[in-house]
């Protein structure tokens, strides 16, 4: 298992189209990334559920992949997030 | 007559005949069904079949009002597609055996409550794009027919709410305008209209919808959000008269979009626009400026409640870089002070601020805040042309210390692997006597000046410039305002630097042939004043 702790930059914070993305890159890997936000959480490739987090500006979220690829995984999301959110 | 008001999202005056949207809403009827494996794959087609209807809106969307407005319908396709969206209708139609449509509908009803119910009023708005995909699913497993907006005359469109899919939808030749009786400002609906250039109210309240008729005369001002039924002589000619201004206005700024700016006898000069925030990107591009001749980087502290950190600013100023696709964009460093106060600076009171702690004054005495800001400027260099402008200079001593605090923070990033651009040009404002009237000492020291004139101005005249009392003492075009102007344009050109000007006086076509004949190469203005300035540039003969 691989995490990581990021605080989101983004002025209107995970809105659709970043959730959208984000979705879209989560689904190029065979690990399961889920992304926490306090005691709620939602796995990445489900766009509805992960917007339904209401994750704001300032709010911040611990991102988990579990898998056989989950080094590249947390990687690239983590530098999705880095050059998105 | 009767005047209902909303919120207009974008200014066009519109005169014409009201056209309810008539929606083709089937009931959805609760059946029950025997054969689950059958209703199921009766929602597979018409999931596949809405999914081909939405790769066509997103194509219409594409030419229409681009790729980031079109990025929504791609959205719609992955919400359709969404694994929790399609597990509900599954095991609705399984667990209550019931027919297709109902298990959509119930499952619509379930996910934008979802958004509705959230505390943020960007998601809530999101409710209306699950209903919008919905509706679609169900439409098509009903196999009824979308509304067709076809008639032969302009209309203007008036509706409860429309989504976003229903806006594109529409035939843009046979649409005078819309109105709706409901809607919120973040709605992409608002957006697309706004990209479509249609002149657009929404929230206009329900009590709209049950006073139109059909046909009826109607005046929608997108300006002010006004909306009129059945104006009376005196108001309809007072709107036909805004129309028409607004219309030669508007035919004038299309006519000059993609013109040089370049006068009759063939001399060429920039006009770049001035912006306080990433939300002003949109006008910069409508506008058509070639470039940002000023970015205040100050909302960026002005919005915060602490310091900004280094990522949050360098996200901000890769964006408007981004969003500028290789075209220059100039980032002035922090202007606090003065006019500006910020609570977190703990800036002392002063008997006379606007000659006191401020801007480079702060960053040269407080370098960790500079730096902060330098480091995101520099990180974000390579994603575009970057300019780095200092405000407040008034001596050759401050172009060396922040030269030497740039190195420090160049040899940082160096250190850590971080990428920057070498081509970063370095600039100060002329908004001080003393910077002018050395400006052959500061000119090999830097890629080029921008006078700021409003400072200028209030420094040279010494005339305080937010005392009203003063107006008549502080004469913008005061001959030695002018003269500074032209000794440092002279001063710039010796040493091949360029120099522009990002006050006031930019946008004051008065000036403009003066300006031209100083030789100043680049004019920073309001985006709203690009196309002005540029009509002005173009009607000039220097010869």
């Amino acid at each position: 298992m691989k995490k990581f702790v990021y605080t989101i930059k983004d002025e209107v914070g995970i809105h659709a189209r970043p959730a959208g993305m984000l979705a879209k890159t989560a689904k190029e890997f065979e690990s399961t990334i889920t992304i926490e936000k306090g005691d709620k959480s939602a796995v990445a490739t489900k766009l509805m559920a992960v917007m339904g987090l209401g994750i704001k500006c300032g709010d911040e979220v611990t991102v988990i992949c579990e898998g056989a690829d989950e080094e590249a995984a947390a990687a690239k999301i983590e530098e999705f997030f880095t050059a998105n959110l | 007559m009767k005047v209902f008001k909303g919120k207009g999202v974008y200014g066009a005056v519109a005169i014409g005949n009201a056209s309810l949207f008539k929606r083709n809403e089937v009931p959805v009827k609760r059946v029950s069904i025997t054969d689950v494996e059958a209703e199921k794959e009766r929602v597979d087609k018409a999931k596949e079949y809405s999914l081909k209807q939405l790769r066509d809106i997103y194509d219409k969307a594409l030419k229409e009002v681009g790729e980031t407005n079109a990025q929504i319908f791609e959205i719609h396709m992955m919400m359709l597609e969404d694994d929790d969206y399609n597990d509900s209708i599954t095991s609705i139609i399984e667990t209550q055996k019931v027919n297709a449509e109902y298990a959509v509908a119930a499952t619509s009803d379930n996910f934008a409550e979802m958004f509705s119910l959230m505390d943020d009023s960007y998601m809530q708005a999101r409710a209306l794009d699950v209903r919008d995909i919905s509706n679609r699913i169900i439409g098509n497993l009903s196999q009824e027919k979308l509304p067709s907006t076809q008639s032969e005359n302009k209309m203007i469109v008036c509706s409860d709410d429309l989504a976003p899919s229903e806006t594109v939808s529409l035939d843009k030749n046979s649409l005078l305008a819309f109105v709706t009786a409901n809607g919120s400002a973040n709605s992409h609906t608002a957006i697309l209209a706004r990209n479509m250039n249609i002149p657009a109210v929404i929230g206009v309240g329900i009590e709209f919808l049950s006073q139109v008729q059909d046909g009826q005369l109607m005046v929608v001002d997108g300006y002010t959000g006004e909306v009129i039924l059945e104006p009376d002589e005196k108001t309809l000619a007072k709107y036909k008269i805004k129309q028409a201004e607004d219309n030669a206005k508007k035919k004038l700024l299309l006519e000059l979009k993609g013109k040089d700016n370049v006068t009759i006898d063939g001399t060429k000069i920039e006009i770049f626009a001035n912006i306080g925030s990433t939300s002003n990107i949109g006008a910069v591009l409508l506008n058509d400026a070639s470039g940002i001749g000023l970015f205040r980087s100050e909302f960026l502290y002005l919005e915060n409640s602490d310091y900004p950190s280094e990522d949050q600013q360098f996200l901000n100023y890769k964006k408007v870089l981004e969003s500028m696709a290789g075209k220059k964009v100039i980032i002035r460093t922090l202007d606090i002070g003065a006019d500006k106060q910020v609570d977190y600076f703990n800036l002392a009171k002063e008997e006379n601020p606007a000659l006191g702690y401020r801007a480079i004054r702060i960053c040269l005495t407080r370098p960790g805040i500079f730096k902060t800001q330098l480091r995101a400027l520099f990180r974000a260099s390579v994603y575009g042309n970057l300019g780095i402008m200092f405000p407040m200079i008034t001596s050759v001593s401050e172009i060396e210390r922040i030269k030497k605090i740039c190195d420090e923070v160049k040899a940082e990033l160096k250190s850590n692997n971080i990428k920057y651009s070498d081509k970063i040009e370095i600039g100060i404002m002329i908004e001080t006597p003393a910077a002018a009237i050395i400006s052959d000492k500061l000119a090999p020291l830097v890629d080029f000046f921008s006078v700021g004139t409003n400072d200028l101005t209030q420094y040279t005249l010494a005339c305080d410039r937010q005392n009203p009392i003063l107006e008549d003492f502080c004469d913008t075009h005061h001959e030695a305002i002018l003269r500074l102007i032209k000794f440092a344009a002279d001063n710039a050109h010796k040493y091949g630097k360029w120099i522009g000007i990002c006050g006031e006086l930019a946008a004051d076509t008065s000036l403009t042939e003066r300006f031209l004949r100083m030789g100043i190469d680049e004019l920073s203005v309001s985006p709203g004043f690009v196309l002005k300035v540029r009509d002005t540039v173009r009607n000039i003969n220097l010869k």
